[in-house]
């Protein structure tokens, strides 16, 4: 499986906001995506995503399923963590793996991966920020999608859900998946290569101080 | 078939927990339809001619309360985006949302139209007209809401904009409601007429709403 972007560009409110964007992720890979505020690391995953328009260039997977989308094959872990605080974790969580087609309706054991288990039966209502973020990462073990899209995935983590959160990602390479994350700091995709989205910026910045 | 079970589940579970719409929808059904006889006074044939309109307004108003929130909530916490990202078409989300929709607001109002029709000196067939009517109708209010529900997702305080929005295009569907519900009790029209004309506008707007509801959604989204 591979996933390659050729030249993509994004605009958004008449901006343009990337160009001539081109990587290339083949199965058991990550690719890290860096940039300042606003480069466009969210705007590159919702593209992914297909929850927005692809402005230029083209996105290509080779190896998934021909009948879906590239969206369809992606799990997009957001800034928000699409949870109802009127249900439970458990409810939560076995709402979207039944909605994503999950394969079995066990939640279990995804909760007791993000160590959620003892929490099952609480309203979402009263989860901090960093357990509804491990909520979420459950949602990515309780359905098997192939890519990973993860937006700043260890905003609110401790440093154990942290380790968590590179052990669920290490296990997901080494079985064939793909992981794009939009990042500031260390998430622990140790030796992923790095796309960096404000080149062009940078370049634009460096010849206004030369000037 | 799971994923859409799982929609309709997941939506009745909130609208009957806490802080859901279920109750507030029928509540102030209850609440505006009390008034009236107050405001009127006992007159009971008045009551009796203007009865079915009352209701089929207080039906309108309280079908839309709750509905601002039906696509904003999904949109605010990212599970629209999630949803997009489903394998299943969005107009069958959106249809089975509107049915959970009506399930918890629809229905209970049907269910309290004849108690309220009481009220406004209502004898059994004429109740039973209007239920019937409700029945019928309440589904097409719905799914017409949709449509303004999509259209004011991104919108903070889109309740307005979605009255404005929806009501002019419910109005068929109210002409034609309190029209069957008083060709029941008063003629001289049969009561068939204008009933398989609202039978009609419901299924219309079946087919219509799911489809204009979700490109609006498509659209607001990016």
């Amino acid at each position: 499986m591979r996933l390659s972007a050729f030249d993509l560009a994004c605009r958004r409110g008449g901006r343009d906001v990337f160009s001539g964007i081109s990587f290339s992720l083949a199965g058991g890979e990550g690719l890290i995506v860096a940039g300042r505020n606003g480069a466009g690391k969210s705007s590159l995953l919702r593209m992914v995503a297909g929850l927005l328009r692809v402005a230029g260039g083209s996105l290509v997977l080779e190896g998934g399923d021909s009948e879906l989308t590239v969206g369809e094959q992606a799990h997009y872990l957001g800034h928000q963590d699409a949870l109802k605080p009127a249900l439970s974790v458990s409810e939560n969580l076995r709402f979207w793996s039944g909605f994503l087609g999950a394969d079995s309706a066990d939640v279990g054991g995804p909760l007791a991966a993000v160590g959620l288990d003892s929490l099952a039966d609480l309203p979402a209502a009263y989860l901090s920020a960093g357990q509804r973020r491990r909520l979420s990462i459950a949602r990515l073990l309780a359905v098997k999608r192939p890519i990973w899209l993860l937006d700043e995935p260890t905003s609110a983590l401790d440093t154990s859900a942290q380790q968590r959160l590179r052990d669920i990602m290490a296990v997901h390479l080494a079985g064939g998946g793909l992981i794009l994350a939009a990042t500031h700091g260390p998430i622990g995709l140790d030796g992923a290569p790095e796309l960096r989205l404000d080149r062009n910026f940078i370049a634009r910045d460096e010849m206004a101080a030369q000037q | 078939m799971t994923a859409l079970a799982a929609v309709l589940v997941r939506d009745m579970r909130i609208a009957v927990r806490v802080g859901g719409g279920a109750l507030m929808g029928v509540l102030f059904f209850l609440v505006v339809a009390t008034l009236v006889p107050f405001a009127l006074g006992p007159d009971l044939a008045l009551l009796q001619r203007i009865g079915p309109a009352i209701l089929w307004l207080a039906a309108l108003l309280a079908s839309l309360l709750a509905l601002d929130r039906l696509f904003a909530a999904d949109h605010e916490d990212g599970s629209l985006d999630l949803i997009l990202t489903g394998r299943t078409p969005l107009e069958l989300v959106v249809l089975v949302k509107g049915v959970a929709h009506w399930l918890t607001t629809g229905v209970p109002l049907i269910v309290a139209a004849p108690l309220i029709g009481l009220m406004l000196n209502l004898d059994a067939r004429a109740a039973g007209a209007l239920v019937l009517t409700l029945l019928v109708g309440t589904p097409a209010l719905t799914f017409i809401g949709l449509i303004g529900a999509a259209l004011a997702v991104t919108l903070r305080r889109g309740g307005l904009l979605l009255a404005v929005l929806v009501l002019p295009l419910a109005v068929p569907v109210l002409i034609f409601g309190v029209a069957a519900a008083n060709a029941a009790v008063i003629g001289p029209v049969p009561f068939g007429t204008p009933f398989t004309i609202l039978c009609a506008l419901t299924l219309a707007s079946l087919v219509v709403g799911p489809f204009a509801a979700a490109a609006a959604l498509r659209q607001e989204i990016e």
